[in-house]
């Protein structure tokens, strides 16, 4: 184990180095373009032994790494906003066709007015195309996940794709303190890819087929089984991470101070940092707060969720997102599951960070405060109307 | 040879693949289940010519003992050998079931 100076970018690459993909494709978009890089000197300087497919496209780029999976391979992909739109297609093609392809996605905004910086708008937008979702708070955290993700991904009670989440230029582009693991740990932790799910010249099969109306709706069926397998294997892959690399993620959620907390705030990303310094001081000040950090929005946590919160009495969701004409896509998943598992507590959207925009301690103690007092279901941060 | 089509099961939770990956055969619906109209060949008026073998999009031509031969299995009705079908050796009639 060393420890470097890196970006979540940088670290992320490191993490898919470990990792061992034998195919990359990629096409560069900000803020994504650093992990691509990084992985391709790896592959020009030999210390990763991969084949690294330049592509003219995002549509490519996912096409090429559900070849190359169907192949047999592990592989790797990374995009970001309107590349993450431009592959929509072929997120269905890898998690209809069971394509345990891991792919790290820069959250960046999304068209228009123009925008790189970052925002959740992108990913969220395709929670519904079959994919695992994490969502990375730190760069150790990235490095830790492209491990973790692969173990998730081609465990065989799950295969299915993974997108791993950074925070565009808040965590892609920061520099902080990483552990990189040996590849002799990755190696311990992490099993060779071996599939079924792939071309056989000894025995031919058909890959990737159609099914009619009689037999469709069974494998969309074992998509969801799939997806909810996913739950145990998560805890599994960071019970077996833990004791290789001597670091345990909490599972689905990562709770603070939410056991005796009467308002909390739930969110996902780096932001939550800030948040948790904003619970602390309120509750220097006799405020009982609590912070939810959602690691994984596919599976959804709903009853690890409704767990965390039953002491409160009054629940904020922060997110960086927006469906237009609706709320928040997490709030909406939040306030589903809550309903679904008991909780009464009423439940505020707070949209901040769109675009890039700063959310601010201020803007983070705002939210606690109209979440104690109440406010209106949606609450732009910074805009100060009252919706429909 | 394998043979083209394997007799269809009745595929329910237990027996579908968990991936959309199974042995070669199993056609999802014969000719795609949407077929209105069959190319029938008159084997007197058919010369051989192959140029429905070379137009057809489905590649469901083959010539034997130099006449044109459909494999219906595959056929999705379009009537492009028909309409390239020079002698007039094709017609096309309403599939009845």
């Amino acid at each position: 184990m060393t420890k470097k100076f890196l970006s979540g970018d940088e670290a992320f690459a490191e993490g898919v180095r470990l990792a061992r993909p034998e195919v990359i494709s990629a096409y560069p978009i900000t803020p994504q373009t650093i992990v691509v890089e990084r992985l391709s000197e790896m592959v020009e300087d030999t210390s990763l032994d991969a084949e690294f497919i330049h592509v003219e496209s995002e549509h490519s780029a996912l096409s090429c790494a559900i070849g190359a999976s169907a192949a047999g391979v592990r592989t790797f992909t990374a995009t970001s906003s309107q590349g993450l739109l431009y592959m929509a297609e072929g997120l269905v093609y890898a998690s209809g066709g069971r394509f345990p392809i891991v792919m790290m996605n820069a959250n960046r905004s999304t068209a228009l007015p123009w925008n790189i910086y970052g925002d959740q708008r992108d990913s969220l937008a395709l929670l519904d195309t079959g994919w695992i979702q994490a969502y990375a708070e730190n760069a150790q955290e990235a490095l830790d996940l492209a491990l973790m993700s692969y173990y998730i991904a081609e465990h065989r009670d799950v295969s299915t794709p993974f997108m791993v989440n950074l925070d565009g230029f808040i965590l892609t582009h920061t520099y902080e303190e990483v552990e990189v693991p040996e590849q002799a740990q990755a190696d311990a932790f992490l099993p060779h890819y071996e599939t079924d799910n792939c071309f056989d010249f000894d025995n031919p099969k058909n890959m990737a087929f159609s099914a009619g109306p009689d037999t469709n709706y069974l494998f969309k069926y074992k998509e969801h089984a799939a997806m909810l397998r996913a739950v145990p294997v998560i805890r599994e892959a960071e019970e077996k991470f833990a004791a290789v690399f001597g670091r345990q993620y909490p599972g689905l959620i990562d709770t603070y101070r939410t056991e005796d907390a009467e308002i909390i705030l739930i969110t996902l990303g780096t932001i939550a940092g800030l948040a948790r310094e904003v619970a602390d001081s309120l509750r220097a000040q006799g405020t009982k707060a609590g912070v939810v950090r959602l690691r994984y929005l596919r599976p959804f946590p709903g009853k690890e969720l409704a767990q965390a919160v039953k002491s409160a009495s009054a629940l904020a969701v922060l997110e960086k997102d927006i469906s237009f004409g609706a709320a928040g896509t997490v709030y909406t998943n939040v306030t589903s599951a809550l309903q679904a598992n008991g909780v009464t507590a009423p439940v505020y959207n707070f949209i901040g960070g769109l675009g890039g925009r700063n959310i601010s301690r201020a803007d983070i103690e705002a939210v606690f405060a109209k979440t104690a007092s109440g406010t209106q279901q949606v609450n732009f941060i910074g805009i100060e109307v009252e919706n429909a | 040879m394998k043979p083209y089509i394997r007799e269809q099961k009745q595929f329910g939770l237990d027996t579908i693949p968990e991936d959309t990956c199974f042995e070669a055969g199993y056609l999802v619906t014969v000719n795609a289940g949407w077929r209105s109209i069959r190319p029938v060949v008159a084997a007197d008026k058919c010369i051989g010519c192959g140029q429905c073998y070379l137009y057809c999009p489905d590649g469901v031509i083959s010539l034997q003992d130099g006449k044109a031969v459909i494999d219906y299995d595959f056929c999705k009705g379009c009537g492009i050998c028909e309409k390239i079908c020079r002698p007039g050796a094709i017609g096309m009639e309403a599939e009845r079931k």
